[in-house]
């Protein structure tokens, strides 16, 4: 694995390590490391950190949603062109182009249910490509980044072993 | 007559861990690194595979050597350190490594035999070779020699007259590993004294630099040499209890004489774990390798930092710092005692150990970099 590779492992596992740790876990110098990261970011490898938030843990009432579009296409427009037009709403936080039933997976969120329906049928469905929408609200969220919500991460092993 | 330990087992001195165990669990908030097993789970895979045997009711004895099927993929696995092993007369598989080795003390050890013990080494070697009516011979190796077994320091023990000689590379607690040319050397001092070998490699698979070399492969050793491996460390199987032996199918049939009598059989739904785990499961492991290498260059660039000399560790998930105080029990308990990092104190892992603390990295990170936090603390 080159260094690049395991800097991004590491910081997809917590993006909150210091400079001085990822040396320390890689083996590199500080300067190496800030470089290295410095050349993802700017590469657009590195999109963004971001933190994974249990919002239920702290009684926030926000609203997600998955949202299946199904569209037609012309011969002047694109995946691409109805993709920028849908990611350009700030309640859509994720947009994926699938292969299947659907062509678009969006997660949209909003402060409550009925400001979520608002944003679907006021702003995607009348969409002139769009010509269906099936909207999935999260009911509870036990797993998401590879982080478990439900796990308390107990280490019940012997606190001393040979 | 009322109920007395034997003079064998009363002889034999508790282990060291345990009265630093009992420390450490009486405290709140302990930052345990004196924790010999993996804090990842097992593969799901093999969890799975172990739990549709249970709802296929799978719950009988195996065959006392352990599932055919297992003792095939075993001999399978084993092509990668270039050993071959029939699986029909020369695997036994048993209820850890740790059985696997107590079988072997039992089945090859006559009252009287002179057992030399590479140490600093896992903790059941000696008591198991006195419960078996051997003599142990300790053999030290030194910090000098990078805790490796050498012929000067074989012979410099005495063990050219030894009977057997027991030995874990990679090493529990040094974290010291041999490469190809360190045990050729060993091989022919073995070879040129007529001693036959244990070797434990249950780290094989958690080897950091260069590849793993098993003592089996070299002209002549095959016939004098018992290899132990198991599911517990590379695979984080350690609950599931699940070892195996190698050897020539003259010792194994021995061995598995003392196990049909004592064990039967290793766990059933184990090894029907076991099977899955080498079958499709190393990529989980070479996953968590990667981890355990990443820890490793943390603590060991901690230490640097702190000014407290390390050995640097290539193999296995520990490291083994020299202590810097001048008694590594007392620097151990007041470690635990000031800030409640527990790291087990050398002398447990008997000769050769004084002065210095295993600390494993078998933790997760956080907790990793909030001990040597405060370690650094403590020192200062």
């Amino acid at each position: 694995m080159d260094h690049a590779e395991e800097l991004l492992e590491l910081l997809c596992e917590d993006a909150r390590h210091s400079t001085a740790d990822l040396a320390r876990l890689t083996g590199l110098s500080a300067d190496e490391v800030e470089a290295k990261i410095a050349e993802l970011e700017a590469d657009g490898v590195i999109q963004g950190y971001t933190a994974i938030v249990d919002w239920d843990a702290v009684g926030d009432e926000r609203v997600q949603a998955h949202v299946e579009c199904n569209v037609t296409l012309d011969r002047e427009t694109s995946y691409r062109d109805v993709a920028k037009r849908l990611a350009g709403f700030p309640e859509v936080q994720g947009l994926r182009l699938v292969s299947g039933d659907y062509d678009f997976a969006l997660e949209v969120e909003g402060d409550s249910m009925r400001e979520v329906s608002r944003f679907i049928s006021d702003k995607v469905a009348p969409l002139p490509e769009i010509t269906q929408t099936v909207t999935h609200y999260i009911m509870e969220t036990y797993k998401q980044g590879g982080y478990r919500f439900d796990d308390g991460g107990d280490d019940d092993r012997l606190s001393v072993t040979p | 007559m009322t109920l007395t330990p034997s003079d064998r087992v009363a002889e034999t001195p508790p282990s060291g861990i345990r009265r630093f165990f009992e420390l450490a669990e009486e405290m709140d908030d302990v930052i345990s690194l004196g924790v010999g097993e993996p804090d990842f789970s097992a593969p799901w895979a093999a969890r799975e595979a172990a739990i549709t045997s249970l709802e296929r009711g799978q719950t009988s004895y195996t065959a006392n050597r352990g599932k055919r099927e297992l003792r095939e993929a075993i001999a399978e696995d084993a092509r990668r350190w270039n050993l071959e092993y029939d699986p029909d007369e020369e695997v036994l598989v048993t209820a850890g490594a740790s059985e696997a080795i107590d079988v072997a003390f039992r089945a090859l050890v006559n009252p009287g035999d002179t057992v030399a013990v590479a140490q600093p080494c896992y903790v059941s070697y000696r008591p198991g070779v006195r419960f078996a009516g051997g003599e142990v011979l300790d053999v030290p190796t030194r910090v000098e020699d990078e805790f490796k077994l050498t012929p000067e320091v074989l012979y410099e023990a005495g063990a050219d007259e030894a009977d057997l000689l027991v030995y874990c590379y990679p090493n529990n607690p040094t974290g010291a590993t041999m490469d190809r040319l360190e045990l050729a050397a060993v091989a022919e001092f073995c070879r040129e004294h007529d001693v036959a070998v244990l070797s434990d490699e249950i780290y094989a698979d958690l080897t950091y630099e260069g590849d793993h070399v098993s003592i089996a492969e070299f002209d002549g050793m095959r016939e004098r040499t018992v290899v132990f491996n198991g599911f517990s460390k590379a695979y984080a199987m350690t609950g599931l209890r699940l070892g195996y032996a190698m050897a020539p199918s003259e010792v194994v049939a021995a061995m598995n004489r003392v196990h049909q009598y004592t064990m039967l059989s290793a766990p059933t739904t184990a090894q029907y774990a076991a099977i899955e785990a080498l079958r499709n499961c190393r990529e989980e492991v070479a996953e968590m390798r990667a981890q355990y290498d990443r820890r490793r260059n943390f603590v060991l660039s901690r230490f640097e930092e702190m000014g407290i000399d390390c050995f640097e560790a290539t193999g296995a998930f520990y490291v083994f710092p020299a202590c810097p105080g001048e008694d590594a029990e007392a620097f151990a308990e007041d470690l635990l005692e000031a800030e409640g990092v527990a790291m087990v104190p050398g002398t447990a892992f008997g000769a050769g150990a004084e002065g210095h603390l295993r600390a494993s990295y078998a933790t997760g990170l956080d907790e990793l970099k909030e001990a040597m936090n405060r370690l650094e603390r403590f020192v200062a």
